[in-house]
């Protein structure tokens, strides 16, 4: 009995140390939960943060403005295209900035390469045109060289030893003076947003890209939404209890998690080995992605009829509806912005799949708009691939900027998607 | 071609509707008294648009299927014994070219002097195949359609049930439209195995398997060098592998515990704002992954491993440090951290829905017997939900295995049997990515062992995935 009160104190003492100790525990796992999402969200902040930094500068480029003297020795009138219009507006420059060139013509050579192929087709066009220019002096502005823009956006520097960069100390001075005398401006890049690609990334665009993208987006909605939709409504409201079914269901779980790749190919052996169809088209493209979108849009379907409760079912059927109106005019509309948001969602995932399309031939450089279903196409992360793997430095902001424009579309659509989520959704 | 009549089909169909339903509301009249019709006449109408549309497009499908197989083999018997005497290859590229001369375009290759005459005759002629082919399909469902119209309009009449025909027809559509998953399974299955086995049938599984030399560049000349033409896929699996570990050592603790901290300790406001951010992560595509992987962490990981390395140079560990200074852009650490990242989203929703699938009578009982948050989710939480969060993990490796673009932009080329997240791996997805797209004829050895690796990848990501599902399907009706 007199040992009694001691333990107590004992085990109250124990117990409070051993309460702190667990506290302390406590903490510490709860900070670590916290470390773990600080984690998630650091990464996600510095990719965005990464992105943005690299690509802001494509989107503003210089153009150059030289007075054009048409010099009627050596423009064509009939075949202004043929002219050597670089060399001419180059050595004009040169004489301009009172730089004598030496007989093999090399500072003009390098003042040329200042400019993009761009110039030429400018002045050939106006000449074109206008066939009275000739023998005028005519200001002509055409994007600079993408090293020269790259100087102006301060990513070449003088501070890095000349046979490190890709301008010569003169041609700087070149570009400096062509400042200073005003001829050069900085300006948004709407050629981001209305060429086609191109090998000279200053005259690289995304505009193919996007479109093509667009077909086969368009192709893919086509073709997964009905289908999805048609499988799911199946499944849910009209399949039998039988192992059909359930191998059904299996199988497309499985091809949820099946990897894109061996959707490409799929695409690669099927549509284009066996059936023919036009490598690298948005058809072939969007035929790959919505077997692929399938399975998603199912699954989403289905949860969506899910939710709507059976009581709905039972009213029409008790009113004597058949079970296909049942379906049809209660169940699906009841359903349809589930629906909706779930094939809205798996089409942005469809827009930014890569892998399928490098495997159906859309890892080639195509340079065009495409105007049909049927023609070769980029894609918007195909470009981005291709773009990434290109050597020229400048191509590297035009890779952050054409992700920037993906993202864009992405957001876009998943901000639709949320905004009928919240709008329509109902809770039972 | 044949799909230029889809637009008359689909005008037909709409006709046919508007007659069905005009024909049933006539021969409904003839009833006598107070009697109706079983079905209504819309339904009469919809019955006739399908019998007018289905059979049509079944047989438009199967020409526009069918038909260039027919319409080659069909040029290529019919030609002359110069041209028979081609190989498949060159004959296709033959006709391709005859088919442009007879068109008015010019060829793409040059072709010597038994065939350049042939082409604008053989040009003419399989042109004409095509018109005749196209001629038939397009024939072949003007009279399904008519067929199908007619049969239904000799059909209607009060007594029909148009209503449960049409219904049995709709559903039969919708089964239509589940099949074509499975259908989709089949032909992955068949488009891997068919050219996995022509691939299996020059290299040897067991070599394939087992072997540690992976260099699929085949020898053009004899005396070629380095073109052993060696398709030992282990250097790939150990890369893939390598690179999947380290994703995983990433994704799992972070995904696993932000999902713990989201569901056990976050507010709602908390938790509706680090949501959505999951949800952009998991959204963003992985090609952009790959451009951050390449251009952002590589030099970063290494300019800080040769910076490490110039300070370990000369001491007693000069040997890591010369190593170091050499480490490149595309170590394995790279790709896997940066796949990591990828799954973390993943591995988060994942193992929420699995913890909160866990009952509340469970964590009440912890709570009420004093036990801390923290200890509640490590001894009775962890331990319930273990299968799922098991399951969750085996699907997060799946994904892993199967990802492509962080890797073929992250990754390197080069097949090395290494365990050492320094160096440059490669995976499969990597390199059936490599194999084929460059230029290259279809039916190399070299092409087809990319569907070889294909089919490995697509067994190893299916078996994970159906004993993950399985794992999470008892374990959800466990709680249930």
């Amino acid at each position: 009995m007199t040992e009694t009160p001691v333990t107590s104190e004992m085990r109250a003492n124990r117990l409070r140390a051993g309460l702190k100790r667990r506290y302390a525990r406590e903490g510490r796992f709860k900070l670590y939960g916290l470390l773990a999402i600080g984690v998630a969200v650091g990464f996600l902040l510095l990719l965005l943060g990464r992105i943005i930094e690299q690509g802001h500068t494509a989107f503003y480029t210089h153009t150059v403005t030289v007075p054009v003297y048409m010099d009627p020795a050596r423009v064509d009138r009939a075949y202004p295209q043929g002219t050597n219009f670089e060399l001419l507006v180059a050595e004009q420059q040169l004489a301009r900035m009172g730089i004598a060139d030496d007989a093999q013509g090399t500072k003009a050579a390098e003042l040329r390469g200042l400019f993009s192929s761009e110039l030429k087709f400018a002045a050939a066009e106006r000449i074109q045109n206008n066939p009275n220019l000739i023998g005028q002096t005519v200001p002509i502005a055409a994007p600079l060289s993408d090293d020269a823009d790259l100087y102006f956006k301060h990513e070449i520097s003088l501070d890095t030893p000349a046979d490190q960069r890709r301008l010569s100390d003169e041609q700087i001075g070149w570009l400096d003076r062509m400042q200073a005398s005003g001829q050069v401006a900085a300006h948004f890049n709407t050629g981001l947003f209305t060429k086609g690609d191109s090998t000279e990334p200053e005259l690289a665009g995304v505009l193919g890209a996007v479109v093509g993208s667009a077909l086969m987006l368009l192709v893919t909605a086509f073709i997964a939404i009905p289908l999805g939709v048609g499988a799911a409504l199946y499944l849910e409201e009209f399949a039998p209890r039988n192992r059909l079914t359930d191998l059904i269901e299996v199988n497309i779980n499985n091809l949820a998690a099946v990897p894109s790749i061996i959707y490409g190919l799929l695409g690669l052996a099927l549509f284009i080995n066996w059936m023919h169809l036009p490598r690298a088209s948005p058809l072939v493209g969007g035929l790959v992605l919505a077997l692929m979108a399938l399975p998603t849009i199912i699954i989403a379907t289905r949860s969506s009829l899910k939710a709507v409760p059976p009581s709905i079912r039972e009213a029409a059927l008790a009113m004597g509806a058949s079970k296909t109106q049942t379906v049809f005019q209660h169940t699906l509309p009841l359903a349809m912005p589930g629906v909706m948001t779930g094939a809205i969602i798996s089409m942005a995932h469809a827009l930014g799949e890569t892998a399928p399309l490098l495997l159906i031939g859309m890892v080639s450089f195509i340079p065009g708009i495409p105007a049909s279903l049927g023609e070769p196409t980029g894609a918007l992360p195909s470009l981005i691939y291709i773009w990434e793997n290109a050597s020229e430095r400048a191509f590297h902001e035009r890779t952050a900027a054409a992700i920037l424009v993906l993202l864009a579309f992405m957001i876009v659509m998943n901000a639709a998607a949320i905004f009928l989520r919240r709008r329509f959704e109902r809770r039972w | 071609m044949t799909w230029l009549f889809l637009p008359i089909l689909i005008a037909a169909a709409v006709a046919a509707y508007f007659g069905g339903r005009a024909l049933a509301r006539r021969r409904g009249k003839t009833l006598p008294g107070k009697e109706r019709p079983h079905s209504r006449p819309g339904q009469h109408g919809a019955y006739a648009l399908i019998w007018t549309a289905v059979p049509a497009l079944v047989v438009l499908l199967a020409a526009s299927v069918f038909s260039p197989d027919i319409e080659r083999q069909m040029t290529a018997s019919g030609a002359p014994e110069a041209v028979q005497q081609l190989e498949p290859f060159r004959r296709e590229a033959f006709f391709a070219d005859a088919r442009a001369v007879g068109a008015g375009r010019p060829a793409v290759q040059i072709w010597p002097a038994p065939y350049a005459e042939l082409l604008p005759t053989e040009g003419q002629r399989a042109a004409r195949i095509g018109q005749m082919l196209d001629l038939g399909g397009i024939v072949g469902a003007a009279l399904a359609a008519l067929l199908g119209a007619l049969f239904v309009f000799s059909q209607i009449r009060p007594g029909m049930r148009a209503r449960n025909r049409v219904e049995g027809w709709i559903v039969g559509l919708l089964f239509a439209c589940s099949v074509v998953a499975v259908l989709t399974t089949v032909g992955i299955i068949a488009s891997l195995v068919y050219d996995s086995i022509r691939f299996f049938s020059s290299v040897p599984i067991a070599e394939f398997l087992f072997g540690t030399q992976w260099s699929p560049q085949t020898a053009i000349r004899a005396d070629q060098v380095g073109s052993t033409g060696a398709f030992g896929a282990l250097p790939l699996f150990a890369g893939t592998f390598l690179i999947m570990i380290i994703a995983m050592t990433v994704a799992a603790p972070v995904g696993l515990f932000s999902a713990i901290y989201l569901s056990e300790y976050a507010g709602p406001v908390f938790r509706a704002t680090v949501k959505p951010v999951l949800e952009i992560l998991a959204g963003v595509p992985t090609v952009v992954y790959g451009f951050f992987a390449a251009l952002t962490v590589g030099p970063a990981f290494r300019e800080f491993f040769n910076g490490i390395g110039a300070l370990l140079v000369g001491g007693p560990l000069d040997g890591l440090g010369q190593y170091l200074m050499v480490v490149q852009n595309q170590m394995a650490l790279v790709a896997g951290m940066v796949m990591g990242i990828m799954l973390i989203p993943f591995v988060s929703s994942l193992s929420d829905d699995i913890i909160n699938a866990v009952p509340q009578s469970l964590r009440d009982g912890s709570y009420a017997m004093g036990a801390t948050r923290s200890e509640t989710v490590k001894r009775v939480l962890l331990p319930a939900a273990l299968p799922g969060v098991a399951g969750a993990m085996l699907l997060a490796m799946s994904r892993a295995i199967g990802e492509t673009m962080i890797v073929t932009m992250a990754a390197g080329l080069a097949a090395r049997l290494t365990l050492n997240p320094l160096d440059t791996v490669t995976t499969v997805t990597v390199q059936i990515v490599t194999l084929l797209t460059g230029d290259q004829e279809f039916n190399s050895t070299k092409t087809l062992s990319a569907f070889g690796l294909g089919l490995t990848l697509f067994l190893v990501t299916l078996v994970l995935n159906i004993v993950a599902q399985r794992i999470v399907q008892t374990y959800r009706q466990q709680y249930d």
